[in-house]
């Protein structure tokens, strides 16, 4: 014990500040917000990075990590982040956005955005529902999923099918990674974390647009308890959003 | 070119201000009758190290407008009234967090797709903040090419003054006409970098947001805001007044139809009459002051705008209920012409009882 500072094996990451996340229990958002932070502090980014905020529960990341931050419009983070990283190119610019936020209101600015190649990070949290409204129908959300506004299950014939962002954003030119991980276990967590790093390295090597899809728990809101949510990411959403890296040009 | 006259059309008079003032992002998407903005502007910004980028959508541009403010830069966009109603939610967020930039507004008929000739059927949304929320634009309306010109300079000097985003609104008649313009550079002093998002180097982390949960501090930044709006209203009304001493009655218009009005006017002075015109510049802050003190001397006023009648709600809310407010509007993309306006003075005259 002469040297404590050489027993620190595992930390927290030094750009995530020291107050209680208000998250719900079991929910995702903190270890996604903490992975960020971690791949920020590995990367060097802490003094040259801008996190662009969607509308959601993750809209209070700037409470948690330290670092210059806008709120965006719901949906727009992809546009304000292009504004940002084409009036300053060098720096480093991600987008923190949900379901609703990315793949329902906000899917024209994520395409165009990936599809001019602009070089900024996505970090996309897929938990299949609208946490923060209260536990509505994602175009996320699964089939047959009960939801406040499908209390019957989502009918696909009705209300269409689970957007598989990861796999549309792959097949466009201007994406140079995009992957889907999950947090529902310590392994998946690892990948998510390396994941996370690449889509953050892409742009800054002028490849293009980073991204990465979180399959993440909503406990709240799924009415299930933090461990039964885990076994519905593993049982009922990775069969329907396989993990992987989809594009990888670095 | 400093100090030369160049004929120029009113779309490229603006484009050139904007540049000259120091702008150096444009963001924006197609529309008639503006498209000589972005088409100027996406030849001449790369070449002096500008940014020039053709947005998915009106939502897209605003936000990109947003973003480049955010980073502290001078950025701006150009529309119409369905772009620019797309933009609104853009705006509404950059006044909350107060974030400058120029919006330009060469408007078009509607509602819906209207047509594309000239009108002034988006003064209600472009002086009543326009999106969600208690917000003001600040809005300038030019009345000649040489004011498409020097008020892009003003109105990015005012955005920056006041953290707030300033509209130019126009219409097709002043965007597409061609005008000799005085092309004199203002140069705009880099604007306070104190909240500009640069990256958190040797300081603390900035944050631009607009969303307020704790109790109460939604209500004092409203409040905040409202104490900047009447600073704005003190400071920076602009109105031109053309009123004799004595005379019977004023014409009050903006933006295009004043010059169509002021043909008018001097007709009607050649025949002996001693009338007034006043045209507002700002039209928000608007020149209430101006009005309250005309409408003491002169009871009579004529409104003529090329709608059904909007800014003639902001002139009987400025008069108070004194003098005697008449009105005159020309919507759907009509432009009146100086007999028709002629022939309604006329007729005030005649109901006044100075013309048998």
């Amino acid at each position: 014990m002469k040297n404590v500072k050489d027993r620190i094996i595992y930390a927290s990451p030094r750009s995530l500040k020291d107050n209680l996340f208000h998250f719900c229990p079991g929910c995702h958002h903190g270890l996604a917000h903490q992975l960020v932070a971690r791949t920020i502090d590995e990367l060097s980014l802490q003094e040259n990075v801008v996190g662009v905020i969607g509308v959601g529960c993750g809209v209070f990341l700037y409470d948690y990590i330290n670092i210059d931050c806008c709120e965006a419009p719901h949906g727009r983070a992809p546009a304000v982040a292009t504004g940002i990283k084409r009036a300053i190119p060098g720096l480093a610019v991600f987008t923190y956005q949900g379901d609703g936020d990315l793949a329902a209101i906000g899917t024209s600015e994520i395409f165009h955005a990936a599809n001019r190649g602009e070089m900024i990070t996505v970090i996309f949290i897929n938990n299949g529902i609208y946490g923060m409204t209260g536990g509505q129908m994602a175009p996320t959300t699964l089939p047959d999923q009960k939801t406040t506004t499908t209390p019957f299950g989502r009918q696909p014939e009705k209300e269409g099918y689970p957007l598989k962002m990861a796999e549309l954003l792959a097949s466009l030119e201007g994406t140079a990674f995009s992957a889907r991980a999950s947090l529902h276990n310590v392994r998946e967590v690892r990948k998510a974390k390396l994941a996370i790093k690449r889509a953050f390295q892409a742009p800054l090597k002028n490849k293009g647009l980073g991204m990465v899809e979180l399959l993440s728990a909503c406990p709240t809101n799924w009415q299930l308890s933090p461990d039964k949510s885990l076994a519905h990411i593993a049982d009922k959403m990775i069969p329907a959003f396989p993990l992987g890296t989809f594009k990888d040009t670095l | 070119m400093i100090n030369e006259k160049e004929l120029l059309k009113g779309n490229v008079a603006l484009a050139r201000g904007a540049i000259d003032a120091g702008c150096r992002h444009y963001f924006g998407y197609p529309i008639t009758p503006q498209n000589d903005i972005p088409e100027y502007l996406s030849a001449a910004l790369p070449k002096i190290g500008g940014v020039f980028l053709q947005a998915e959508s009106e939502l897209a541009a605003i936000n990109m407008v947003m973003g480049a403010a955010a980073a502290g830069r001078m950025a701006m966009t150009s529309s119409s009234g369905p772009g620019i109603s797309l933009m609104q939610e853009g705006l509404s967020y950059m006044a909350g967090s107060e974030l400058p930039a120029l919006i330009v507004n060469i408007s078009r008929s509607g509602p819906g797709l209207g047509g594309i000739a000239p009108t002034q059927g988006d003064y209600f949304q472009a002086t009543r903040g326009g999106g969600h929320g208690d917000y003001r634009l600040i809005v300038l309306a030019p009345n000649s090419v040489q004011e498409m010109y020097s008020l892009a300079g003003a109105a990015f000097k005012l955005a920056i003054k006041y953290r707030n985003p300033v509209m130019i609104l126009g219409d097709a008649i002043l965007g597409q006409m061609k005008e000799p313009v005085l092309v004199s550079a203002e140069t705009i002093q880099p604007y306070d970098q104190s909240r500009a998002l640069t990256g958190a180097h040797n300081r603390p982390a900035r944050l631009i947001k607009s969303l307020y949960l704790a109790d109460g501090e939604m209500e004092a930044h409203n409040w905040k805001l409202n104490d900047k709006y009447n600073l704005i209203k003190y400071n920076e009304v602009r109105v031109e007044l053309d009123c004799p001493d004595d005379c019977s009655l004023a014409v009050v218009a903006f933006g295009s139809c004043s010059r169509i009005v002021r043909t008018a006017v001097e007709k009607i002075r050649d025949l002996g009459f001693n009338i007034g015109l006043i045209r507002p510049i700002t039209l928000f802050p608007f020149p209430e002051k101006e009005i309250q003190a005309i409408v003491k001397s002169t009871p009579t006023l004529l409104v003529v705008e090329m709608n059904t009648g909007q800014m003639v709600d902001d002139i009987r809310l400025a008069s108070s209920g004194e003098g005697e407010i008449f009105f005159t509007g020309y919507p759907g993309g009509t432009v009146p012409t100086p007999e028709q306006i002629e022939n309604k003075i006329k007729e005030i005259l005649r109901i006044k009882g100075e013309v048998k």
